[in-house]
């Protein structure tokens, strides 16, 4: 019963990091920018709700909201100041001005709120669970988590592919010049496709600070290569995919965790090692590898 | 009335000059081929109508008022459509999609996914095909119609007819007649000299870089157009 | 028109003379000043030999790595298992250059699966992996780090060893680069940097080429990694030497001076060792500040302070670029 209670616990913990992973999807697929300040954009996003509701009272479904709203404009600002110069200079410019934002985020949180965790209560709801068998409980959190992330793909998935704006950001992921041509104007594709990134890695940070009920300044370095590890398994360019990929890298984290107290991430990383090496494609993706 | 407007036009890419001295008028309604070798800069004399290349000197006058300065997003809006070199279709994305996605342009007029595919039955057969698995005479046909989802007030053909069977070349231009019938302007880039007379209105010969020659088509004649064609003799336009 | 083609000849001359003067002088520098000033100079040197490491994967390969602390913090504790079966600390510098030279090959076939962004998140994965299955060793200490265990007793001769030896490596480093660079790989590598789709006509070269130049820079960081540990007489913590924030340095250093040439990273790393030296004390605001010169240069000074130098290439010490002259 402990492995199927894994096996559960790490299809629950997916869901985050499918969450987190679309966002950077998103962004290589319209703009083949490679985010590697998503992991410390996440931890922003749990930053900015644990600080609203610790230090301003701001009810706690609210900073969801909050922390939603703050990094989606945080997203345009990057856009527009950063990376639409960045993307015009050079090929691994982008590259570098996200590495440069991995650099200044925890380091502005720990002068801000030092090395110790703001936390990020959410009450009964973080303990109450659905007893399924002796030793098999489904924690009502972790399966909100779930539900969320699967409306935030299923939300992304009906934009992209059912709406105008989704069929014109498709167009410039395949084409950046030519949409032009018939009076769209890439950069804000760009500026958009940035504010939904950044603003559903939010969501995701801020549930990943009330499940761990706190967040501390450093953790982006880990949940980066949690979203870009979910994005390789599942596949690239594909939504479900990335569900998928973040379910396989959950269940192998809490697989791992099953096997020993200190091998969660290894098993993580070696499983993503593992598709690497055998299906470099990923899951369900048509593959940007070599 | 004039449509567009090229006055003293110099254009190229980086260091290299391609277009010198350029003025061209299109009158509103009016068919213009442009005619001449490659690497005449027939291309880029598009491109710098459509804006995706700005001028080194000279201005572009569309529809009365100046665009010289504005970037290709916004001469699009106005009603500037150009069927690029190479189709440049979305690939990933269905026909149906490419086309609706050609409707971001804001402009209102005759031609909407009904009347596109009652014109070409051809684009509406293939509606839910990925844009990258057509033929090439099929992509051609959506990258027209594409540009026509925008309701241009100008639009800018650039070789349609490269790389495709002649029967593909003729019904494309078969529908050239109902994409006039509302008023609408063409500029259109052809090598075929035959294809050329028979659908233009006025021709202008592009001979590096420069227009060497331009009159009605009816008044011109295949020798001069030939000799403007190859710069084996001096012509005066 | 008379044309010919040269690469520097009598600058290059003049560079490479410099350039060994300038070993022979910091050679002899602890017999002329206080240790003081060595052990400050060895820390230049291993950020030298870092910079001109990560530069010659980005600079010349086109490959952007976040993961070479893989092969820093191998280097170190590679270094413990030779120390550990005989061999003293400077020497055994050079077996473990070729140890983990070996080790990066394979590993380079798993790496070089990915491409762009995704290859220096996957370079990233790597180090994480190789911290986490070090930490698993007891004899290597675990989590805890550990102390080297045989070193130097006299401390007078021990820093001098110490200092020596992180010039070698650094002397080392920036001499292979420019060797490598003047070989037909480094003609190959620069075809790729320029125009990766021309340059994959020279088949397989191309991707023979990248496998030596990620070798060789792993070798360069394992040497640099094995200099840290031994000036520390250890390793206080594996997370530190593992660390990504070492990347950060090599990227901010090659960024700063100036991404592609062998003068930038020097440049670069003399930039950042006066900056840490002045500055460190201000806290975390320093890292801070760390990360958005990294980006206001890249952005707005792309060809790094090198570039402004060097007035866009037309100067080189270390000429590697054939030029076309025209008389």
């Amino acid at each position: 019963m402990n492995w199927v209670n894994a096996l559960v616990q790490g299809i629950l913990l997916g869901g985050i990091f499918a969450m987190a992973a679309s966002g950077l999807s998103l962004m290589f697929g319209v703009m083949r920018i490679a985010n590697l300040a998503h992991g410390d954009l996440m931890i922003l996003g749990g930053y900015v709700a644990a600080a609203c509701a610790t230090y301003f009272g701001v009810p706690v479904w609210l900073t969801a909201v909050v922390s939603t709203v703050a990094l989606g404009a945080l997203g345009f600002a990057v856009q527009r100041l950063l990376l639409d110069r960045a993307m015009r200079v050079g090929e691994f410019t982008p590259l570098m001005v996200t590495f440069g934002l991995s650099v200044i985020i925890p380091n502005a949180l720990t002068q801000m709120f030092s090395n110790d965790a703001v936390p990020l209560g959410i009450g009964a709801l973080g303990t109450a669970s659905i007893d399924l068998a002796p030793g098999l409980a489904i924690g009502w959190f972790p399966l909100l988590t779930l539900v969320a992330s699967v409306f935030v793909l299923t939300g992304l998935h009906l934009f992209l592919y059912r709406t105008q704006y989704g069929r014109i950001t498709r167009a410039t992921s395949d084409d950046s010049r030519t949409v032009r041509l018939i009076g769209v104007d890439n950069r804000r594709v760009y500026a958009l496709t940035t504010v939904i990134a950044l603003g559903t890695v939010a969501l995701a940070g801020t549930l990943y600070t009330m499940r761990q009920g706190g967040v501390t300044p450093f953790e982006g370095q880990l949940t980066v290569l949690f979203a870009f590890e979910t994005v390789i398994i599942g596949g690239l360019g594909s939504l479900w995919g990335t569900l998928a990929g973040g379910v396989a890298l959950g269940i192998a984290q809490s697989v791992g965790a099953q096997l020993s107290p200190d091998l969660p991430l290894l098993a993580g990383h070696v499983v993503f090692l593992l598709v690497l090496v055998f299906r470099p494609q990923g899951l369900f993706g048509k593959g940007v590898t070599a | 009335m004039n449509l567009l407007h090229l006055d003293s036009v110099d254009a190229g890419y980086g260091d290299f000059q391609a277009l010198f001295g350029v003025g061209l008028t299109v009158a509103e309604g009016e068919l213009l081929a442009l005619v001449g070798a490659n690497g005449a800069g027939k291309t880029t004399l598009l491109r710098t109508i459509a804006g995706e290349l700005s001028p080194f000197r000279g201005s572009v006058c569309f529809a009365g008022g100046d665009v010289t300065a504005l970037p290709d997003v916004r001469r699009a809006r106005l009603g500037i459509g150009l069927v690029p070199e190479g189709r440049r279709l979305f690939g990933s994305l269905t026909v149906e999609e490419n086309l609706q996605v050609g409707a971001a342009t804001g402009r209102s007029g005759p031609w909407n996914l009904a009347t596109i595919y009652d014109l070409m039955p051809l684009v509406a057969d293939r509606r839910d095909r990925k844009a990258a698995h057509l033929s090439g005479g099929e992509q051609q046909a959506v990258a027209i119609a594409r540009a026509l989802m925008g309701n241009p007030r100008l639009l800018l053909l650039d070789e349609v007819s490269l790389g495709l069977a002649p029967v593909v070349v003729d019904r494309l231009y078969a529908s050239l007649p109902d994409i006039r019938a509302n008023g609408m302007t063409v500029v259109l880039v052809e090598q075929d000299l035959t294809r050329t007379f028979e659908v233009a209105d006025r021709i202008a010969c592009v001979l590096e870089g420069r227009i060497v020659l331009t009159g009605a088509a009816g008044e011109l004649t295949r020798d001069q157009v030939t000799a403007a064609y190859f710069g084996t003799s001096e012509v005066v336009s | 028109m008379n044309v010919s083609v040269s690469r520097g000849g009598r600058a290059a001359v003049l560079g490479v003379g410099g350039f060994a003067l300038i070993v022979v002088v910091l050679a002899a520098l602890p017999y002329l000043v206080e240790s003081s000033v060595t052990g400050q100079l060895v820390k230049l040197c291993y950020l030298i030999t870092l910079a001109t490491m990560w530069n010659l994967l980005a600079g010349y390969a086109g490959m952007i790595s976040v993961g070479q602390q893989a092969y820093l913090g191998l280097g170190a504790y590679v270094l413990f298992i030779v120390n550990d079966h005989g061999f003293d600390v400077y020497t055994g510098t050079i077996v473990v250059s070729v140890v983990v030279g070996l080790v990066a090959w394979p590993v380079s076939y798993l790496a070089f699966r990915l491409r762009g962004g995704y290859f220096a998140v996957g370079t990233w994965v790597i180090a994480e992996v190789v911290r986490l299955v070090v930490i698993r060793f007891d004899a290597l200490g675990a989590a805890r780090g550990r102390n080297l265990s045989t070193i130097t007793e006299d401390p007078v001769l021990r820093r001098a060893y110490t200092y020596w030896l992180a010039v070698v490596v650094m002397a080392a480093a920036v001499a292979g680069t420019y060797l490598v660079l003047r070989s037909r790989v480094g003609l190959d590598l620069q075809a790729i940097r320029d125009d990766e789709v021309a340059a994959s006509s020279l088949g397989v070269r191309v991707t023979r080429g990248k496998r030596l130049i990620y070798v060789l820079s792993a070798a360069g960081c394992a040497a640099a990694g094995a200099v840290i540990c031994v000036s520390s007489l250890g390793v206080a913590s594996p997370t530190q030497i593992f660390g990504v924030q070492y990347s950060a340095l090599m990227i901010f250093m090659v960024i700063i001076g100036g991404v592609g040439t062998i003068e930038g990273p020097i440049i670069g790393a003399v930039a950042y060792f006066l900056l840490d030296k002045y500055f460190s004390q201000s806290g975390v605001w320093y890292l801070v500040i760390i990360g958005a010169a990294a980006i206001v240069v890249s952005l707005y000074l792309p060809r790094g302070l090198w570039g402004l130098v060097s007035r866009h290439g037309r100067y080189a010490v270390f000429p590697v670029a054939h030029r076309v002259l025209s008389n």
